[in-house]
């Protein structure tokens, strides 16, 4: 929930309020402290991402922090069962608001390999709000990294997310695919 | 007797303000005001820098590059972190006790902040040049661990709780070796008063030379007493999570935060007292050097720190009691019969 919509309408050009809104979408941006969460391998990646090849720490994102209340971004780095799923959403729910949700890996999008299997959740998004999808099995330590800048451009221009979002909506052409599907 | 730069500036604006004012009583308020002010002023900062150094030390340490994104070499990094953790949710868990809860990071900045009245920054900078300068410091030093125990206690959640109790056991056994190490400067010194112990430095050596078994028990003490790897257990992430403050979000936990590091450059500056000559050096003025030794300390503490894991908690307790107090017993006898032999030459 940014500041700039609990504000109403009336007081909208008030300039304070958008620069205040501003700074503190730079600084969540710029700042996003990952829960230290590993569900399976994926979290093998997530480890490497932090560590000297490939460095999180250069945006300011390597701050793992134990608990869940000291941190903004819950990376889902694997295969979640539904015996997991409670504790989780705990997790989640535990989180101080603004917090933010990364799926990593096949497993945590859809459940990846073990999507016809009965104890698997079948995409993270079942249970939990999903801000961005990182695909791959897992997926490179650059792709998680390009995946937390995209959340940080979500963060600070959430007008951009939602455009590029409608042009998606736009250019799927529907007959066509009821088409295949026929 | 000459005076240091800060004294000169003070003694400056003392003059401009007796000229403006000219009540004697008012500008010795106004002084003090502007002495407390510089204080936290110096404290915050010195905290909110310190984050940046620790991040980019640990990178360098790890063959990493650390924060570069944020702002000229990653330097507007704190700031952002800082912003964010202000505009966080504010969580009061069910079930805390609200009023101890609250007031435990607020009261964690008084023993961090009331230590640096003792101070010595340069020749006769110093805030309250009082008789029992070391045993005071101590004395208001080791109240700290009494708000671990408020937040963890007041947390009502079984982390917290161990951390709680850890920060007590860590306190209670690490306390000990830490003032006998400080025995012998004071029995070579021959006065508790602060600027006694940076004079007799200056005369003659630095007590590193003089005391080097009570500087390494003191280093190790000091780990403890901030609660770093390799004896973080307050909140060693882990067994306990986070500790006493596995329950504190936002700004709430920043201040425990903050305060750590508050209490990193305290420490380093009280090593650079004890041990490094203070302010005394040749050339360069007394704050340069003061400020050039206690980087210098800081450094040595984020090496260490980035450096060697976690012990045991039994071990730590053994290792304090069974090593570091007989040891500090040893060198206080040791420093008396240097001292008995000294007299007879």
């Amino acid at each position: 929930m940014e500041v700039v919509d609990i504000v109403p309408p009336v007081l909208k050009n008030n300039v304070a309020v958008t620069t205040i809104d501003k700074l503190f979408k730079w600084a969540r941006g710029n700042s996003i402290w990952p829960l230290s969460s590993g569900l399976a391998c994926c979290a093998i990646e997530m480890m490497s991402c932090a560590a000297a090849r490939f460095d999180l720490a250069r945006f300011g994102y390597e701050v793992f922090r134990a608990g869940p209340r000291q941190s903004d971004l819950l990376i889902v780095a694997g295969t979640l069962t539904w015996k997991m799923a409670p504790p989780l959403v705990r997790l989640y729910e535990e989180m101080p608001e603004p917090k933010y949700v990364i799926a990593m890996g096949s497993c945590a999008i859809g459940g990846g390999p073990f999507a016809d299997s009965y104890s698997v959740v079948k995409g993270i998004d079942e249970v939990l709000p999903v801000d961005v999808y990182i695909p791959g099995c897992p997926p490179r330590p650059e792709a998680l990294i390009d995946g937390m800048l995209k959340l940080k451009e979500k963060i600070m221009h959430p007008e951009r997310v939602a455009e590029s979002r409608k042009q998606f909506v736009r250019s799927i052409d529907v007959e066509k695919i009821e088409e295949a599907n026929a | 007797m000459e005076t240091g730069i800060v004294m000169t500036v003070a003694n400056l604006i003392r003059g401009i303000l007796m000229l403006i004012l000219g009540n004697e009583f008012i500008v010795s308020v106004i002084m003090k005001l502007i002495g407390i002010g510089a204080m936290i002023g110096v404290i915050s900062f010195a905290a909110i820098l310190f984050t940046y150094t620790e991040r980019k030390v640990c990178a360098f340490i790890q063959v990493r590059l650390g924060p570069n994104r944020v702002g000229p070499r990653g330097l507007l990094q704190p700031i952002a972190d800082m912003l964010k953790l202000m505009s966080k949710e504010d969580i009061i868990p069910y079930g805390v006790d609200r009023v101890v809860w609250a007031l435990a990071p607020m009261v964690l900045f008084v023993p961090s902040a009331l230590a640096y009245a003792f101070f010595p920054f340069d020749d006769g900078a110093i805030f309250a040049d009082v008789n029992v300068g070391i045993f005071l410091l101590i004395a208001i030093s080791s109240q700290s661990v009494l708000t671990f125990l408020m937040a963890g206690v007041a947390s009502n959640s079984k982390y917290g709780m161990i951390g709680a109790m850890r920060a007590v056991a860590t306190s209670l056994s690490y306390e000990a070796p830490m003032v006998f190490s400080l025995l012998g400067i004071v029995m070579i010194t021959g006065s508790l008063r602060m600027s006694d112990i940076v004079a007799a430095q200056q005369n003659t050596v630095w007590f590193i030379v003089l005391q080097p078994i009570a500087f390494l028990i003191y280093l190790t003490t000091c780990f403890a007493e901030t609660n770093r790897t390799p004896f973080d257990f307050v909140e060693c992430e882990s067994e306990i999570v986070a500790g006493a403050f596995t329950e504190y979000s936002g700004m709430r936990w920043a201040l425990f935060f903050l305060a750590e590091y508050a209490n990193l450059l305290s420490i380093s500056v009280l090593t650079t007292t004890f041990f490094l000559g203070g302010w005394s050096g040749p050339i360069l003025p007394g704050f340069v050097w003061f400020w050039l030794k206690t980087i210098f300390m800081l450094m040595i503490f984020l090496w260490i720190r980035w450096t060697f894991p976690r012990v045991r908690i039994d071990q730590m307790m053994s290792f304090g009691w069974k090593v570091l107090l007989p040891l500090a017993l040893v060198n206080v006898l040791f420093t008396g019969v240097g001292i008995y032999i000294n007299r007879f030459m």
